[in-house]
């Protein structure tokens, strides 16, 4: 197997321009100052891919603790650098680390801040996105959020929880303000690009785009912005609340000043229920790119998947109560947010089986992106229809709080947002980069992810449902084997993680010779060079056809 | 080229803001410190529960004004209305979750605690061996046990 | 998607059947100014809803602890002042009406108009900030305070804040069911919350100083006119969401008693 484009080549006689958006300007303000939405992107993604390797490391570590009930490797490692605290103590920290750094500084601006800065302006056919300086103010502002959570860290770290419960948030000992500080910062970096994404999308279209000409990618990142812009400002107030009830005790989340913790419940999750359709919404977008790409097909149900898009937006916001079920809502509150959550279902749905619509018939191409696309569609599907389990009130008072919740959550977020950055990432590497990857090593890689991720996660679901609490670092010896079997598998996705990084990183050293159009898509960043000129296109695109329109190649069989 | 200004004048915004004008604005101040004086007149009178709602209706009525008016969404775009009103729509619904959460509560101590002397339970709380039932007939005699 | 293509010169001006755009403010990814300053207004509108979220958690969370403590949220109002309040109501929306006849003169190009309003409204916010240091000068001085800082000493009600409590709070709430003996959880809770809102308020009050004083500045240049005008409109848009802010906070925490 090689490398070999396996898709018409590149369409036009334009020959490659000599200087691109990567090399007109060099040095490191050019780069530090950029106002070029894909500069930005490029930024973005070296800090979320850091971010990601990062909390990737707290993982293994988790699953280091966690291989044996006696915890002796991790003990040992824990002797060895010095580390006079309570292993168990640590473990909160190191549990909590994860979930921080994966949530705030990863999953929530990796899509739509490193691949989507670089590719909605270029699929709009503009120049750049509406507000550049806004754009690299939300850059600065997650670097300074970065900063302040890995001080945090280094400082005395926090045993909380990501999710911050109060009143334990509000009176234990270690960096809780700093680190609540940092994604305070990082909200209002999330915040102005859904700003500006939405005014990007609503302004600066091609001549002859209208909202059904959009591609899918563009109404997934847009659905997204809406919640962005929405939900985040709740949960900066809902910090300012922990951080002045920490400080000065006003009141508010803790019981013996006259709080409720409950409340707090309701703030946090107001945000944090968006917040997920925040990570998984961008990975729905990517997959309803590669889909129709590579199966040479046009969009079964484009309208219908574009509506999903905004509706799922918009239906997550009135279920988040189906994470306090059992935290002491009111009945009534729990049946209501019980029956809206079976409601937030329909419109995934939707999406997936337009997907296999799409499919159907089509010229399907088992490149490295579709690999990814294929994984995403049955995880995905796994861990959303694990959520209903949780979303019935019946199964939810046994399941919660244990490690069946900890699998639905990262077979959605890893095995459906990861998983689709993955293969979002591939799919534009040659336009971003210039070089296409080592394609034999992009199917061992996906494939090294799929035995790991299995192995990891869906064990889980057993240890869950038999009954293993989540976030305990002591556990009875029958859990032993299958937590042994998911730290092994844990060690696999790690890794397929590594091997990954390692043939991207490879392919850098390569000339760039990939051209405009290797996948034979439609859309319009297909239709400028690989890697794309300084200001996007040399002519303004103007658009005539329908998205995803396939009829010439189709005609031609 | 001629066409320089004519060209800058035809596409500068300007040109569509023929609504407004000193006296709306005018007339919308009048209202807004008409509805002041209104809202400071009823706290003085005792509506019982009433109060709250002529407050926060008078309210909503001047930010009504002074977003349509002052704030030119009376002649704005449509998006621009739909992003307004989207903000407390879904302001709106936080609240309206919240409340009914706390609002269909039944707060009770389990058996097993009792109060503290001097530290005042929860509001809506009843001592421990009573139970709040949603449904009184229900209740049965003499306490429950739990 | 096919698409042909409009033939532009390098760095996208429009080309001369379109007109030469050379306002000094114009992007160079926007092809014409309104729609430069249409998508500014959208990403302010889009700026004024996260701020309606931002201090919406707040008037949630005010309205739950309410809920919780109705008697002593009612008691503790009174020790708010209602014409100070009032005041600063009225100052408020004559800054609002200045700031519109601002953004009006600039839209006219009226140079003295915009400097005499933009002043007018900088002057009004200052009258607000000055009324609410009197005001939170008496709070300091009688001790309502926010959370762990309540020092106002009740005559019957005993303090159940737990820097409060003690032996004097047990002997006080003797002989008082728990409904009849309200405690000063409810109060320090009324005036943290009194003290985030208002003080949050505040900071954009300062806020909206500062920018209003750079507007005044730009405006005393001679930087606005018909062709251009964006900046004191977004600033207008954001000046009428702080007076609109207040126009709920006044009634909340003045008039409910």
């Amino acid at each position: 197997m090689d490398n070999a484009v396996t898709f018409a080549p590149r369409i036009g006689d334009r020959p490659r321009p000599k200087k691109n958006y990567l090399n007109e300007t060099k040095g490191f303000w050019s780069w530090a100052g950029t106002l070029d939405h894909k500069r930005i992107g490029i930024m973005y993604l070296v800090g979320v891919l850091f971010a990601f390797f990062l909390g990737g490391m707290f993982a293994m570590l988790v699953r280091l603790a966690l291989f044996s009930a006696n915890h002796k490797i991790f003990l040992g490692i824990l002797k060895t650098l010095g580390v006079q605290k309570d292993p168990a103590e640590v473990y909160n920290r190191v549990f909590t680390l994860h979930g921080v750094i994966m949530v705030f500084l990863f999953i929530i601006p990796a899509i739509p801040a490193s691949l989507g800065n670089f590719v909605l302006p270029l699929m709009l056919g503009a120049k750049d996105v509406a507000f550049p300086r806004l754009n690299l103010f939300s850059f600065y502002l997650w670097v300074t959020g970065a900063v302040m959570a890995i001080t945090g860290m280094i400082v005395g770290a926090i045993d909380t929880g990501w999710t911050f419960y109060t009143p334990y948030s509000t009176t234990t000992d270690g960096t809780v303000t700093l680190m609540v500080g940092a994604v305070f910062v990082l909200g209002f970096s999330s915040i102005f690009t859904g700003v500006n994404f939405i005014a990007t999308t609503h302004k600066l279209r091609a001549p002859g785009m209208g909202w059904f000409d959009l591609p899918l990618f563009i109404w997934g990142i847009y659905s997204t912005a809406i919640i962005q812009v929405l939900a985040t400002p709740v949960l900066g107030i809902t910090l300012v609340l922990l951080m002045l009830e920490r400080s000065f005790g006003i009141g508010i989340f803790d019981p013996r000043i006259g709080g409720d913790p409950v409340l707090f419940q309701h703030f946090f999750w107001f945000y944090s229920h968006p917040a997920v359709y925040i990570m998984i919404l961008p990975g729905m977008a990517i997959i309803s790119e590669l889909i129709p790409t590579f199966s040479q097909k046009t969009m079964f149900g484009y309208r219908a998947v574009a509506y999903a898009s905004v509706s799922l937006a918009l239906v997550s916001f009135i279920v988040w109560g189906h994470h306090m079920f059992v935290a002491g809502q009111s009945q009534l509150a729990t049946v209501v947010f019980s029956a809206l959550t079976f409601l937030v279902a329909i419109p995934s749905g939707v999406k997936l089986y337009n997907w296999l619509a799409t499919m159907y018939q089509g010229n399907i191409k088992f490149d490295t992106p579709m690999l990814y696309a294929l994984s995403f569609i049955v995880l995905f599907a796994i861990g959303g229809l694990t959520g209903i389990f949780l979303g019935t009130l019946a199964t939810d008072v046994h399941l919660t709080d244990t490690y069946f919740v900890v699998a639905h959550f990262h077979f959605v977020m890893v095995g459906g947002t990861v998983t689709a950055f993955l293969g979002g990432l591939h799919y534009w590497w040659p336009k971003m980069t210039g070089r296409m990857y080592s394609e034999f090593w992009g199917r061992i890689g996906c494939g090294l992810w799929n035995l790991g991720f299995n192995m990891t996660f869906l064990t889980q679901f057993f240890l869950g449902s038999k009954g293993m609490p989540r976030r305990y670092f002591n556990y009875l010896d029958q859990f032993q084997p299958l937590h042994a079997f998911s730290s092994v598998g844990a060690w696999i996705l790690g890794l397929s993680m590594f091997i990954t990084a390692g043939y991207l990183i490879a392919s850098l050293r390569k000339p760039m010779d990939a051209p405009d159009n290797p996948w034979n898509g439609t859309t319009l960043e297909w239709k400028t060079s690989s890697p794309p000129i300084a200001h996007n296109f040399e002519e303004q695109p103007v658009v005539e056809r329908e998205p995803y329109d396939y009829r010439p190649v189709l005609a031609a069989k | 080229m001629s066409t320089h200004t004519e060209s800058a004048a035809a596409t500068s915004p300007a040109h569509e803001h023929e609504h407004g004008g000193t006296k709306v604005y005018a007339f919308t101040l009048l209202a807004l410190l008409i509805l002041t004086a209104l809202t400071i007149i009823a706290a003085g009178i005792d509506f019982g529960q009433g109060n709250v709602v002529i407050a926060l209706t008078i309210a909503t009525i001047k930010g009504s004004l002074v977003v349509l008016f002052f704030m030119h969404l009376m002649w704005d775009k449509p998006v621009n209305r739909i992003i307004a009103m989207a903000g407390f729509l879904f302001l709106g619904i936080f609240l309206m979750f919240t409340l009914l959460d706390f609002s269909s509560r039944n707060n009770y101590l389990p058996a097993n605690l009792r109060p503290v002397p001097g530290m005042p339970l929860a509001p809506g709380t009843a001592p421990a061996g009573e139970v709040l039932h949603a449904n009184p007939e229900a209740a049965p005699e003499g306490g429950e046990k739990k | 998607m096919s698409t042909t293509s409009v033939d532009l010169e390098s760095h996208g001006h429009a080309s001369a059947h379109a007109g030469h755009i050379d306002d000094p403010h114009h992007q160079h990814h926007f092809t014409t100014m309104e729609q430069q300053f249409d998508t500014s207004k959208l990403g302010m509108w889009l700026f004024l809803a996260t701020e309606v979220l931002l201090f919406g958690g707040l008037f949630v969370g005010f309205g739950m602890m309410q809920a919780r403590y109705p008697r002593e949220f009612v008691e503790a109002h009174t020790h708010l002042v209602r014409w100070q309040g009032s005041l600063n109501t009225v100052v408020l929306l004559v800054s609002s009406f200045t700031m519109v006849l601002a953004v009006q003169a600039a839209k006219k190009g009226i140079r003295t108009k915009q400097v005499l309003f933009l002043s007018l409204t900088i002057a009004c916010a200052c009258i607000f900030l000055v009324v609410k240091y009197f005001e939170y000068a008496h709070k300091y001085e009688e001790g309502w305070l926010p959370g762990r800082f309540y020092t106002y000493q009740h005559d019957s009600i005993p303090a159940c804040h737990p820097k409060l409590s003690g032996p004097e709070a047990a002997a006080a709430a003797q002989g008082l069911t728990a409904a009849e003996a309200p405690c000063t959880n409810g109060y320090a809770t009324f005036f943290s919350f009194y003290f985030m809102m208002t003080g949050l308020h505040g900071i954009h009050i300062l806020g909206g100083i500062v920018v209003l004083t750079w507007m005044l500045l730009r405006a005393r240049r001679g930087e606005f006119s018909a062709a251009y005008y964006t900046p004191v409109d977004l600033v207008g848009l954001y000046w009428h969401l702080v007076d609109l802010i207040w126009i709920y906070l006044f009634p909340l925490y003045y008039l409910i008693q």
